[in-house]
Order: structure tokens, then C-alpha cells, then sequence
């Protein structure tokens, strides 16, 4: 199960595990193809080539496997999509629920990994 | 110096990607600047089954599909960019994005649509997406079972607030006024579901919670009472606002901050044009949007021609 977006896919626990502790500065939005999620997507896809030390992904929300995000502590409370997860050193530093603008991320991007 | 082009197209939903194609067709060069993903509103809706021609598409494939077109007949389009700076006076427009590139265009055509209508209570940016939520369709299912209420009294409201149904134990409409705004077929639907409840002359004026929201205040507007209510989630229904605070009073606004324009989409300064949700109307749709881009467009069209033909004839005299 994948999204139709242009961002890498992490379809597996395995993946996801493998993505957050390879790189350094991570990056995920776990939704589906809904209106609050594809601007999260949107604003990731144009980012990829500014922010070169982040690594870019998305999971689907509905697969089982996607309870690695949904079941987060950091998540907790979470009632709106796409649940956003930033990860440095495969920690999680901050996540986010529903929709968040090109500014918002980009701040948190900022903050968390540097510009 | 800024790079020029004939046109500049300020907002890229259904009417500023409409704006595109038409002018990029009739090579005119246009740019289209757009703060968020190109789209607008579109991109927030599931599926559109009222766009002639087409039986039933997503919203985020019609918005493709205009942006493909486009750029297909030479549109320039930069998404996700912040406007610093515009001057509209003037025979020459300025644009100035990011804080550090300016384009100019002796035409302008204001596309910036709308955007929902935030509450304004106190902890709803804390909540949002904790409790709090501005898409049914999008977050309905973490409500499976549990208390909540739609706050607006129109037909997305009603409509929604039905909807929900579906997941939710109880719906309670909370709506400021003593009487619905919606169509009556939707106020009749939403009256005989056993599930619905309504609280009318009353607002939200506080949001509360921990992680996530736990409970909400009810202020009753002519009273002025406030009774406190506990509740797992709030969906917010209370309508539209044209995107237009950034233009800084150089146009000529309505009441309600839309663009006043006239039948060739012209608004009170020369060579600014202004088409779909943000300029003065009675009907909000893609199809109405597409026809305001449309006529913005070739009435821009002939104005930059206009001018290039009077550049034209100073020079041969
Ligand atoms: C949930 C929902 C469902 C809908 N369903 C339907 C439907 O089924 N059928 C239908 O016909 N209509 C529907 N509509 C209405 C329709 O989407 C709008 O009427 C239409 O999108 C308006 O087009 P627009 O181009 O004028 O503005 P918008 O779609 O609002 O686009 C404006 C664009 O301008 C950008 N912008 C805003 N401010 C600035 C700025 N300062 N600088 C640069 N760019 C800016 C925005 O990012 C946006 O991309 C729906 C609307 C919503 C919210």
C-alpha cells in the first residue's frame, strides 16, 4: 500500500526502521490522499531539493505497518491527518497533526536540523 | 533587473491556473505565484462531480490536470512562496517574493481565492488536529463512538454534521444564531437524526484539554451565560474569507473584504484584474472560478496588446 505522491515510500516496518537510522535528519507524513495530507505532501516534495541534509518520506496510514507512527507516544492524542514525524539520529524530535503550512514545516524543519 | 513578463497572476486555484492557460495559449507570458501547493481550494476537495465534462474527478487530479495545461502552453508557476511586496500603482506592477526576487508585468490578475473561517477561541490553535478538526471527510473515523460537535449553522455545517453521524454517538450543532442559514433540506435532515442535538445563539469561547482536547466553554450570546461541556472532538463550519488582507487597501474591497470588480474583471486600479472566490459574488464554485480566470484573462490579454501596440507606435513615430 502506497500513496501517489513523488516522495520516497516507506511501506514496511523494516523500511521505516532502516530510513530513520541511516540518516541523520528525517522527516515523515503518515496519511492518506485527503485534502488535509496532499499540501503536507505538496510542500515535502518542493522542499527536497532545498533541504539536502533532510530525508524526505511518506507512510500510508492505513497499513499495518504504519502503526510505528500511529503508535507513537509523541502521537498520542492525535485526531487529525496526516500525522507528521521528524526524526534526528532515528529520535523523534517533534511530530504534528493535520494539515501544516510550507511555513510551519519549514520552521520546525529549521529549528531541528539547521538551514 | 526583475524578470518581466506580461502578465502576473497572484493565487493559483481554479481561476489563476484558468488565467494561465488562457494567456500562455495566446503567448502571453505569464507567471503564476502561488503561497501553497497550486490548486487551492480544489486540492481540498474529495472528489468534484459538478465540473461539466467531467463525471466525477478528485480535486487534487483537476488541480494536476490545470497545472500540467498550463505549464504544457508555457506558464511559468512558483508554489509554496511568500509574497513580501506588491505595488499595483503604476504602469509597471511590482512583485517582490520571498524577500528577495521582484518580477514586474504591466498586468496583474488577483486569483487568491479564500480560505475557511477560524473561530477565534481561545486554545483552537493548541487543538487543532488534537480534537479539532476542519475536515469531516478527512479525520470523521477518530471520532468512531464518541461525543462531538459542529460548530456553524450553514449547509456545509448541517450537512456535515449528518455525516458524521456515521462515526460519532452524538452530534451536538452548536450556531450563533436563533435560526439555520442552510437550505431547508439540509436543516430537515440534519432535525430528524436522532443523534443531533442543537445549541443555538451560542458560540465556543474556549477550548480545554491536556494532550488533546477534553472539553469545550459555551458562552450563550444574548446572556452572555457560560456553561462548560465535556467533549472528545469539534468540527468547525462557520464559512469563507476571501484572501485579500495582503493587498493592503490597494483595491477597492467590499464590506466583507472581497475584490470589487466589474463584468471584465476589472477592479478599481488599471491593469489589475481579479477573478474567482476572492472578488465580489453570489456563487462560489470551480465552474464560476474557471469563467472569472477565463475573462480576466483575455481582457488582460488585450490590455498588455493595447499597450505593446501604443509602445509600438510612439517608437515608428
Ligand atoms: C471542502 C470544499 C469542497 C468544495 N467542493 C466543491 C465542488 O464539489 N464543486 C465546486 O465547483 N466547488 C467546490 N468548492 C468550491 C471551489 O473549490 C472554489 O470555489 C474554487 O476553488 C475557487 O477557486 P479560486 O481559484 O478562486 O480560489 P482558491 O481555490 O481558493 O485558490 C486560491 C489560491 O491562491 C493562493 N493564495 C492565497 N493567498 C495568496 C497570496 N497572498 N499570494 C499568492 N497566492 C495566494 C492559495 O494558496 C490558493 O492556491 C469546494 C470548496 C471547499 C473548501
Amino acid at each position: 500500500m502506497t500513496l501517489r505522491t513523488n516522495l520516497t515510500h516507506l511501506v514496511t516496518e523494516a523500511d521505516h526502521k532502516k530510513f530513520t537510522e541511516e540518516n541523520e535528519n528525517v522527516m515523515i507524513c503518515c496519511g492518506r490522499m485527503g485534502p488535509m495530507c496532499i499540501p503536507v505532501y505538496g510542500v515535502m516534495e518542493e522542499l527536497e531539493s532545498e533541504y539536502k541534509h533532510v530525508k524526505f518520506a511518506d507512510m500510508a496510514f492505513d497499513s499495518p505497518d504504519a502503526k510505528v507512527i500511529r503508535d507513537l507516544p509523541e502521537c498520542r492524542g492525535f485526531a487529525g491527518l496526516p500525522f507528521t514525524v521528524y526524526y534526528k539520529n532515528g529520535k523523534v524530535v517533534k511530530a504534528t497533526s493535520s494539515i501544516q503550512s510550507h511555513e510551519e514545516i519549514t520552521e520546525i524543519l529549521d529549528s531541528n536540523f539547521g538551514k | 533587473m526583475s524578470p518581466h513578463f506580461d502578465v502576473i497572476v497572484i493565487g493559483g486555484g481554479p481561476a489563476g491556473l484558468t488565467a494561465g492557460i488562457y494567456l500562455s495559449r495566446a503567448k502571453v507570458s505569464t507567471l503564476v505565484l502561488d503561497t501553497g501547493i497550486v490548486g487551492g481550494q480544489m486540492v481540498l476537495t474529495h472528489e468534484i462531480a459538478n465540473y461539466p465534462g467531467v463525471e466525477h474527478i478528485s480535486g487534487y487530479e483537476l488541480a494536476r490536470t490545470m497545472k500540467m495545461q498550463a505549464q504544457s502552453f508555457g506558464c511559468k508557476i512558483r508554489s509554496n512562496i511568500k509574497i513580501t511586496d506588491v505595488q499595483l500603482e503604476g504602469e509597471i506592477k511590482s512583485v517582490e517574493v520571498n524577500g528577495k526576487e521582484s518580477f514586474t508585468a504591466p498586468a496583474v490578475i488577483v486569483a487568491t481565492g479564500g480560505r475557511s473561517r477560524l473561530l477565534g477561541a481561545t486554545g483552537e490553535v493548541e487543538f487543532k488536529g488534537k480534537g479539532i478538526s476542519y475536515c469531516a471527510t478527512c479525520d470523521g473515523d477518530f471520532f468512531q463512538d464518541k461525543e462531538i460537535i459542529v460548530v456553524g449553522g450553514g449547509n456545509s455545517a448541517l450537512e456535515e454534521a449528518v455525516a458524521l453521524t456515521k462515526y460519532a454517538s452524538k452530534v451536538t450543532v452548536v450556531h450563533q444564531f436563533d435560526h439555520f442559514q442552510a437550505l431547508e433540506h439540509y436543516v430537515e435532515e440534519a432535525k430528524k437524526n436522532e443523534k443531533i442535538d442543537f445549541i443555538m445563539e451560542s458560540t465556543i469561547s474556549a477550548f480545554h484539554g491536556d494532550e488533546k482536547l477534553r472539553g469545550v466553554t459555551i458562552q450563550h450570546i444574548p446572556s452572555g451565560e457560560k456553561t462548560e461541556m465535556k467533549i472528545d472532538g469539534v468540527f468547525i463550519f462557520i464559512g469563507y474569507q476571501p484572501n485579500t488582507e495582503w493587498l493592503n487597501g490597494q483595491l477597492e474591497l467590499s464590506h466583507y473584504n472581497e475584490i470589487v470588480v466589474n463584468k471584465d474583471m476589472e477592479t478599481s486600479l488599471p491593469g489589475v484584474f481579479a477573478a474567482g472566490d476572492s472578488i465580489t459574488k453570489r456563487f462560489r464554485q470551480v465552474t464560476t472560478a474557471v469563467a472569472d480566470g477565463t475573462i480576466a484573462a483575455l481582457v488582460a490579454a488585450e490590455y498588455v496588446n493595447r499597450l505593446k501596440k501604443e509602445v509600438r507606435s510612439v517608437e515608428v513615430a
